[in-house]
């Protein structure tokens, strides 16, 4: 489905990221974790392309990512959601409108129909009912949830989660995961950054360790928490859950 | 005080000139209208080039803007009247008007759309572009709806002063309000149609320079 | 004719020099005596208004308003053209200062102004508390702030009126651009113009660079 070959990706002089190489398969949800700093963003950025990558190749579908440009592209983004950290809702529209947007727009859909498509999605992460409110006047836990819909909206193959809930209240948290548990059920590809390691241990089908914008460590979450073999994820994880490791 | 009012509010030569000053203030009008659209859309096109990551494009709009910047717009304006002849361009002083002020107001109008569109977090056209949009429709629908409201303030005050520069066409003989008012004085020996044409200005922008001062105070206070 | 000949002609610029170099004093020194007494006269009305007697308000909201909506060009006619009808006979250069550092001053009064209402009310609180005076917390607690935060309007609004100095050549002013006007129609050359662009362009294009430069530092 997404595949990741040998990315890199210089700024300036400084390399982030040193030979990538991942594949998410249809269905599956890739849980990434590491440091910080060590090129969780950039990676899930050079996806859509909102980095464009020094060298190596993306292919969503064995289309290449990598080799579209203009009109192309922005198909091609429709295709790949994306979800900030920091959601970044347009604060001059309602939630309705948000979600309707680049529906209309990009994907050209009528907007009877944009509007259906968007009150569904809605319905989805439970907020229909706030179809007409500002942004402004949700919690960060409503406005990641309406961001979500935001990228359902567009049917996409495959969803990018930049740590969606590392802005959050702890006690809204729990409803964005709730969410994107329900999102995986359905059967959503998902490359997912985040910091929660319960929810990687329950949802995920690998985890991929990533330090020094290179991976140095994956599998399935039973082996990565329970059985580290590189030292630097030990001391990722000792680092994280002082009482837990050991 | 009889003088004073004689001289500077003198009701029966108002009169006399108010037919005058009408013809002129339509031409003040048609020339805002004209200068105010055109300032706008060169100041948005020079904003977007200012902010380029295009080097080749970015340096000589900033150039641009920060030439029309430092000159007066009164030179600008002979130098279009009188200078631009002498390469064997002659323009109407309507023409005139409008080249000069059109060069002076985008660089103005480019600043204030600048400053706009950088207050808008990066953010927005990021999650705008995530989802498909081109880089016009996100410019369109989420960039400048936001960077607008975000200086709208300056964006008025930018206007009225505009609507102030368009009496600088009465020194290249355009017949707009001041042109007219101020021939009415020469023919009259008498200041009273300057002091019209000035309340005519005053009743159009007034109004919005006491709205700009509401918009900064309640910007301030939040 | 050529491009060059016309807008930069040797000949013409030798000869008409000398006239531009005096007139590029008056513009400097007019400029210099319009922003020193405009920001002065902005500051001293900001501050009575802040002692809140509608007397003092009344007044100096007025004449901001009403100084900021009027075109310049006509209140130097009204001035220059009516006022010797009651005796009163002013010179050119003293119009222009008179004129244009009155309207410097309503822009800078609202630009203190703003920044007076934007300090917070506990630090006015924190001045009375500490025993300061109410003029003493004015001037040793808000002002400062206030000036901080409007200076980069106060550059960008006295570059803007301080440009309008070529507004002198309309009443006589001997200043850059009247005297590059009357040697264009002598020497019947564009080349005066062009240096007259020059001459604004040595002064006020630094002033441009340096408030890019202060936007910058304050954003
Ligand atoms: N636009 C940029 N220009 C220069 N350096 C950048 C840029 N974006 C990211 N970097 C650098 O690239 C490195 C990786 O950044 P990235 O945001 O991908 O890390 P991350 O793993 O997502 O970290 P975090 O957990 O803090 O979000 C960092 O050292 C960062 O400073
Ligand atoms: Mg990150």
């Amino acid at each position: 489905m997404l595949e990741i070959n040998q990315l890199e990706k210089c700024f300036g002089t400084t390399q982030v990221l040193k030979s990538i190489d991942l594949s998410v398969k249809p269905g599956e949800l890739v849980f990434v974790i590491g440091p910080s700093g060590s090129g969780k963003s950039t990676m899930l950025r050079c996806c859509n392309r909102l980095e464009e990558p020094t060298s190596g190749s993306i292919l969503l579908d064995s289309e290449h990512v990598t080799e579209c440009h203009g009109r192309a592209l922005d198909k091609m983004r429709l295709k790949i959601g994306m979800v900030f950290q920091g959601f970044h809702l347009y604060p001059h529209k309602s939630v309705l409108a948000n979600v309707m947007l680049a529906q209309v727009k990009a994907l050209k859909r009528s907007k009877p129909e944009a509007k259906a498509r968007a009150m569904e999605m809605l319905e989805h992460v439970g907020l229909a009912h706030k179809a007409d409110a500002m942004p402004s006047e949700l919690s960060g836990g409503q406005q990641q949830r309406v961001a979500i819909a935001r990228a359902l909206a567009l049917d996409p193959k495959v969803m990018l989660f930049d740590e969606p809930t590392s802005a959050l209240d702890p006690e809204l948290v729990g409803s964005v995961l709730k969410v994107m548990k329900q999102l995986r059920q359905e059967g959503m590809t998902m490359l997912v950054v985040s910091h929660e390691m319960e929810f990687a241990r329950e949802a995920a089908d690998r985890v991929v360790f990533m330090d020094g914008g290179v991976v140095v460590e994956a599998g399935p979450p039973e082996d990565i928490f329970g059985n580290p073999k590189s030292e630097r994820l030990r001391a990722f994880l000792s680092r994280l859950q002082p009482t837990t490791a050991a | 005080m009889s003088n004073f009012i004689d001289l500077f509010f003198n009701l029966d030569i108002m009169a006399q000139a108010w037919p005058l000053l009408l013809k002129g203030l339509i031409i003040t009008l048609k020339l805002c209208a004209v200068v105010i659209l055109l300032g706008l859309a060169g100041g948005l096109l020079l904003a977007l080039g200012a902010l380029s990551p295009r080097k080749w494009l970015k340096w000589p709009t900033i150039g641009f803007i920060d030439l029309f910047r430092a000159l007066p717009p009164l030179v600008v304006l002979i130098f279009v009247y009188s200078g631009l002849p002498f390469a064997g361009l002659e323009l109407t002083p309507f023409m005139a008007v409008v080249l000069a002020f059109f060069l002076n107001n985008s660089a103005y109008f480019a600043e204030v759309f600048r400053a706009g569109i950088q207050s808008v977090p990066k953010g927005q056209p990021e999650a705008a572009q995530a989802t498909g949009l081109s880089q016009v429709q996100s410019l369109v629908h989420v960039i400048l709806p936001q960077a607008i409201r975000n200086v709208l303030p300056d964006l008025l005050s930018n206007t009225v002063e505009v609507v102030k520069l368009t009496s600088l066409a009465s020194v290249v003989s355009l017949s707009e309000l001041l042109y007219s008012a101020n021939m009415a004085r020469s023919i009259t020996y008498n200041s009273s149609p300057l002091v019209l044409a000035a309340l005519i200005y005053l009743a159009i922008l007034w109004p919005l320079v006491r709205l700009i001062s509401r918009y900064q105070r309640g910007l301030a206070e939040h | 004719m050529s491009f060059l000949d016309t807008f930069f002609d040797g000949a013409v610029m030798a000869k008409y020099l000398p006239d531009l170099l005096a007139a590029l004093v008056t513009t400097l020194w007019l400029s210099a005596a319009i922003v020193i007494a405009g920001l002065a006269l902005g500051l001293v009305l900001a501050c009575l208004r802040t002692l809140g007697r509608w007397y003092l308000t009344l007044p100096i909201v007025a004449f901001a308003d009403i100084s900021r909506a009027l075109p310049p060009l006509v209140v130097i006619l009204v001035f220059y053209f009516g006022l010797p009808g009651l005796g009163i006979r002013l010179s050119g250069p003293m119009v222009l200062f008179i004129v244009l550092g009155g309207v410097l001053a309503a822009f800078a009064e609202e630009i203190f102004w703003a920044g007076l209402t934007s300090v917070p009310k506990g630090q006015w609180e924190a001045g009375r508390a500490t025993g300061l005076s109410f003029m003493q917390t004015l001037f040793d607690i808000a002002l400062p702030q206030a000036i901080r935060l409007g200076i980069p309007s106060l550059v960008n609004r006295a570059l803007a009126i301080t440009k309008m100095t070529a507004l002198g050549s309309v009443i006589g002013v001997k200043e850059i651009l009247s005297v590059s006007s009357s040697a264009q129609s002598f020497s019947g050359s564009a080349t005066p113009l062009t240096m007259a662009a020059l001459a604004y362009l040595a002064i006020f294009l630094p002033v441009v660079i340096f408030a890019r430069l202060l936007e910058k530092r304050y954003t």
